[in-house]
C-alpha cells in the first residue's frame, strides 16, 4: 500500500507559534528595513543624484567630481586620509589582535576582567568628548602628562599639533576611541575557538607564540577583515577630529584637512552642494571597493 | 490550439504592473514632498527693495552669542509687550560657520530662518548676499538719518555693490594698550613710530627678559600688525576681485619688525588667548598693539588686569608719515534675514540694538559702531576707573583704519593660521613665509570664485 502526503497538509499542520514567531521576525526585519530605506538609502540616492547635477537640478555628467577633484585642496586632503588610513589601520590590527591575545592568555588571572571593562571605557565616551579629552591632553601647559610632552620637546600646543604631527596624532585619538571595543569583540572570538583545538596545539608542543600564529589568528581571520572593512569606512570619513582641533587651534590645524572636512567646506562654506555630494559619493565607492575587496580576498562568506 | 495567455500568467502580470504603479506614486510622493519642501509658495510684495514675505503676528527670532544675550534680555526687559524668541549661539566665533551651515539648510528646506541674527565676524554679508538670506537695510527698512550716524567707513564691510546688507555692532580700530605704572617706573617712552616701537622692543629684551611689548601669535595678527603697515594682501576690488601682495616694501618692513622682536623674545608667538599665554605671560605685557575690545575683553576679562595698569595710546607710525595706519579686528555685525515674517517688529530691535545708548553706550562691550553711543560709551568707560588714563584716542583710530583691506568672502584668519602661524611655530621667520602666505590666498581667493589680481 502507497501512502500519499500531502504538502498541502503538512502545512496546514504546521504549528500556530511558528508562524506566529516568523509574523514577529518579519515585523523586526520591517521596521529596521524601512528605517534603512529611510535614513539609509533615500539619502544615498539622494547624494548620487547630488552629485550628477547642478544646483538647478540639471544634468551634469562627471562635472562635480571634475571641479572638486580640481580644488587645490583635494589631492592633499586625499594623500592625508591616506596616510591615516594606514597608520590607523596597521596599529589596529596589531595592537588589536596583540592586546585580546595576551588578554585571553591572562583570562585565567582575574586582572583580565578589570582590563577589558578599562579598554573599552574610551569607547564609551561620544566621539568628540573623546577629542575634548585628547586637546586638554595634548596642551603641555594643562596636560596631566606634560612633563612627557616636555621630553619630546614640546613646549606649547602649537608645537604639538604641528602639521607633521597630525597623523599619528589622528591615529593615538582614533586607537584610544575606537580600539576598546575590538578588543573586547576579539577576546569574544578567541573564547569561541573549541578548547579542543587548543589542546590539541598544546600537546603538539606548540608554545604561546606559535599557538597564537598558527592557530588562534588564522581562526581570527574573519573577525580581522570585518573589523578592518568598518575601521577603514569609519577612517575614510575622518572628520570629528581634525575638525576640532582645527576650531581648538583656531585653525592651524587646518579646516580642510581631510575628505570630509573638504566637502562640508564645499556645501556650507563655498555654497556648493553638489559638489560636497561628489566628495561623498567618491568616500563611497572607495569604502566599498576596498570593503568588497577585502571580503572576496578573505573568503568571509564561506562557510566553514 | 488556442493561443490564448493562460490566465494564471494574466494573475502575475497584475501584481507586476501594481508594484510598478505603487513605486511611481511612491516615488511622486517624494518628490512632490521634496519640492514642496523647496520653496515657500506664498505670494510675496516687493516692497523696500526686496520681496517681501507676507507678514505675520507673533514672536521675533533673534540670534545671539552669550555676550550680546544681555543685549537682547535688555531689549525684552524694556518693551515687555513684543514677542520675542532669543536663542543663543557660537556667534561664529573663531569663524566657526555656524549661521552659514545653517542658512544653507534653511535655503533647502524653506523655513527656519532666524529674523535678526549676531555675527562676531565682519565678512558675513558677502556669502549672506550669495545665499540670498540678508535683506537690504538702506532701500527703505532703516531710515538714512539713523544710517549716517555711524562712524565713516563702520559699515563697508556691510556693504556689497554699493547696497547695505547688514550694521556694524562694534568698531576694531586698534591702538597700542600698554601698562602705564610700569612704563613710568621704569622710564620709558611710548613709542609714536613704529622704528621706535622696535628699539623700545629690543631694549625691555635686554633689560627686563620675559616682558612683552606685543603678540604676534593669533590668527588675527595680520590685521594688528601688517593691515597697520598698509600691506596690501587683502584688498578687494570688487564683489569678486581681489588684489593680493604679500611681498610688497610695506608688507616686509612690519614682519622684518616683527621677526626681530620675536627673536629677541619680547614679542610672544603663543595667541592671547592660549592657555600659554594666560599662565606664563598674562602679567608680563608691557605694550600690545590690539583692537579696541582688547581693554574690556582681554586686559579686564581675561587677563583680569587689576585696575588703573592699562592705558591706550595712538597705533604707532612709520617714519615720514603724517597719521598712524589701522587694522580692523573684527566686530561683529547684525543681520536681517529677507525670509522675516516680523520685518517691523525685527527692524525695531535691529535699530535699537545697534544704536541705543541704553545698549551700544552703557553696556556694550566694544567700542559702538553708532557715533553718538560711541561717545557715551567712552564717558562711560573713562568713568569707570578701570583705565590708567583717558581711552579717547580710540575715537581716533576709529577714522584712522586703512581702507584697502576688506572682507572677502574667504577667511584670512584662516589661511594666516594654517599658513604662517605652523611655520613661525617651527622658528621660521615671517618675512621667509610672506611668499608662501600670497599663494594660499590666491588659491583660497579662485577656490571661492574671485579674480585675483596679484
Amino acid at each position: 500500500m502507497t501512502v500519499t502526503h500531502s504538502p498541502a497538509g503538512s502545512t496546514r499542520r504546521r504549528p500556530r507559534g511558528v508562524s506566529r514567531q516568523s509574523r514577529a521576525g518579519a515585523a523586526f526585519v520591517a521596521a529596521y528595513v524601512v528605517l534603512l530605506i529611510a535614513f539609509g538609502v533615500v539619502p544615498t540616492a539622494y547624494a548620487v543624484w547630488f552629485a550628477f547635477t547642478d544646483a538647478q537640478g540639471a544634468f551634469t555628467g562627471l562635472g562635480n567630481f571634475v571641479t572638486t577633484a580640481q580644488d587645490f585642496r583635494f589631492v592633499p586632503a586625499l594623500g592625508h586620509v591616506a596616510l591615516y588610513l594606514l597608520l590607523w589601520l596597521v596599529s589596529l590590527v596589531v595592537l588589536v589582535v596583540g592586546l585580546a591575545l595576551l588578554l585571553h592568555r591572562m583570562a585565567s588571572q582575574g586582572a583580565s576582567k578589570t582590563l577589558r571593562f578599562l579598554f573599552y571605557i574610551p569607547g564609551a565616551l561620544a566621539g568628540a568628548a573623546s577629542v575634548l579629552v585628547w586637546l586638554f591632553m595634548l596642551d603641555p601647559t594643562v596636560s596631566p602628562v606634560s612633563s612627557l610632552l616636555g621630553v619630546l620637546g614640546y613646549g606649547t600646543f602649537g608645537e604639538v599639533i604641528a602639521p607633521a604631527n597630525l597623523p599619528v596624532l589622528f591615529t593615538g585619538i582614533a586607537f584610544w576611541t575606537g580600539a576598546g571595543g575590538w578588543i573586547v569583540v576579539i577576546y569574544g572570538a578567541l573564547n569561541n575557538i573549541p578548547s579542543d583545538v587548543m589542546e590539541a596545539a598544546r600537546i603538539d608542543g606548540a608554545g604561546p607564540w606559535q599557538t597564537a600564529w598558527r592557530v588562534q589568528i588564522p581562526m581570527l581571520r574573519k573577525w580581522i577583515v570585518y573589523m578592518v572593512i568598518l575601521a577603514f569606512a569609519g577612517g575614510a570619513q575622518l572628520f570629528v577630529e581634525p575638525q576640532l582641533l582645527s576650531l581648538a587651534s583656531v585653525g592651524v590645524a587646518g579646516r580642510d584637512y581631510s575628505l570630509n572636512q573638504l566637502s562640508y567646506d564645499f556645501a556650507f562654506q563655498m555654497n556648493n552642494i553638489n559638489g560636497a555630494a561628489a566628495i561623498s559619493v567618491e568616500l563611497l565607492v572607495i569604502s566599498l571597493s576596498a570593503a568588497a575587496l577585502f571580503v572576496t580576498r578573505s573568503g568571509f562568506f564561506d562557510a566553514d | 490550439m488556442a493561443t490564448r495567455k493562460p490566465f494564471t500568467d494574466r494573475g502575475k502580470l497584475f501584481p507586476r504592473r501594481r508594484s510598478a504603479l505603487l513605486a511611481a506614486c511612491v516615488a511622486t510622493g517624494i518628490l512632490t514632498a521634496v519640492s514642496a519642501c523647496g520653496g515657500s509658495g506664498t505670494a510675496t510684495t516687493t516692497k523696500d527693495g526686496f520681496a517681501q514675505a507676507p507678514q505675520k503676528d507673533g514672536a521675533f527670532t533673534v540670534w545671539v552669542d552669550s555676550t550680546r544675550l544681555a543685549a537682547a534680555k535688555l531689549y525684552q526687559k524694556q518693551h515687555p509687550d513684543v514677542e520675542m524668541k532669543i536663542v543663543t549661539y557660537d556667534g561664529n566665533a573663531n569663524g566657526s560657520n555656524y549661521l552659514q551651515t545653517k542658512v544653507q539648510l534653511f535655503n533647502r528646506t524653506g523655513k527656519g530662518w532666524p529674523d535678526v541674527v549676531f555675527s562676531s565676524q565682519n565678512n558675513e554679508a558677502t556669502w549672506a548676499v550669495d545665499a540670498d538670506f540678508v535683506a537690504p537695510l538702506n532701500k527703505g527698512l532703516v531710515p538714512e538719518s539713523t544710517l549716517s550716524g555711524f562712524a565713516k567707513g563702520a559699515n563697508d564691510v556691510c556693504t556689497v555693490d554699493g547696497t547695505l546688507y547688514c550694521l556694524r555692532n562694534d568698531l576694531s580700530q586698534a591702538v597700542l594698550w600698554y601698562n602705564a605704572p610700569l612704563m613710568k617706573k621704569w622710564g620709558y617712552k611710548l613709542p609714536t613710530t613704529w622704528e621706535e616701537y622696535q628699539k623700545l622692543g629690543e631694549k625691555v629684551a635686554a633689560r627686563h627678559p620675559g616682558y612683552l611689548v606685543g603678540d604676534a601669535g593669533d590668527s588675527y595678527t595680520p590685521e594688528v600688525y601688517l593691515w597697520a603697515s598698509k600691506c596690501g594682501a587683502n584688498d578687494i576690488t570688487g564683489p569678486k576681485s581681489v588684489s593680493v601682495n604679500t611681498t610688497s616694501a610695506n608688507c616686509t618692513r612690519m614682519a622684518e619688525l616683527m621677526d626681530v622682536l620675536i627673536k629677541k623674545k619680547s614679542m610672544s608667538i603663543s595667541g592671547v588667548f592660549s592657555t600659554d599665554f594666560g599662565k606664563n605671560k598674562a602679567d608680563k605685557v608691557l605694550m600690545m598693539p590690539g583692537p579696541a575690545w582688547y581693554g574690556g575683553a582681554l586686559f579686564k576679562g581675561t587677563f583680569k588686569t587689576p585696575a588703573k595698569q592699562i592705558a591706550a595710546a595712538p597705533m604707532p607710525q612709520w617714519s615720514g608719515e603724517t597719521s598712524p595706519s589701522t587694522g580692523n579686528v573684527g566686530g561683529g555685525t547684525w543681520l536681517l534675514s529677507k525670509h522675516s515674517e516680523h520685518l517691523k517688529a525685527a527692524t525695531d530691535f535691529l535699530t535699537w540694538v545697534t544704536t541705543d545708548s541704553a545698549y551700544q553706550g552703557d553696556m556694550s562691550p566694544g567700542f559702538p559702531a553708532y557715533a553718538p553711543a560711541a561717545e557715551t560709551w567712552l564717558r562711560q568707560q573713562n568713568a569707570s576707573g578701570y583705565y590708567a588714563g583717558d581711552i579717547s584716542v580710540l575715537k581716533d583710530a576709529s577714522t584712522q583704519v586703512w581702507p584697502q583691506w576688506g572682507s572677502g568672502q574667504f577667511s584670512q584668519e584662516a589661511i594666516w593660521a594654517a599658513t604662517v602661524k605652523p611655520g613661525m611655530t617651527q622658528g621660521k621667520t615671517i618675512v621667509s613665509l610672506l611668499p608662501a602666505w600670497q599663494d594660499s590666498i590666491v588659491k583660497y581667493a579662485k577656490s571661492n570664485g574671485y579674480k585675483v589680481s596679484q
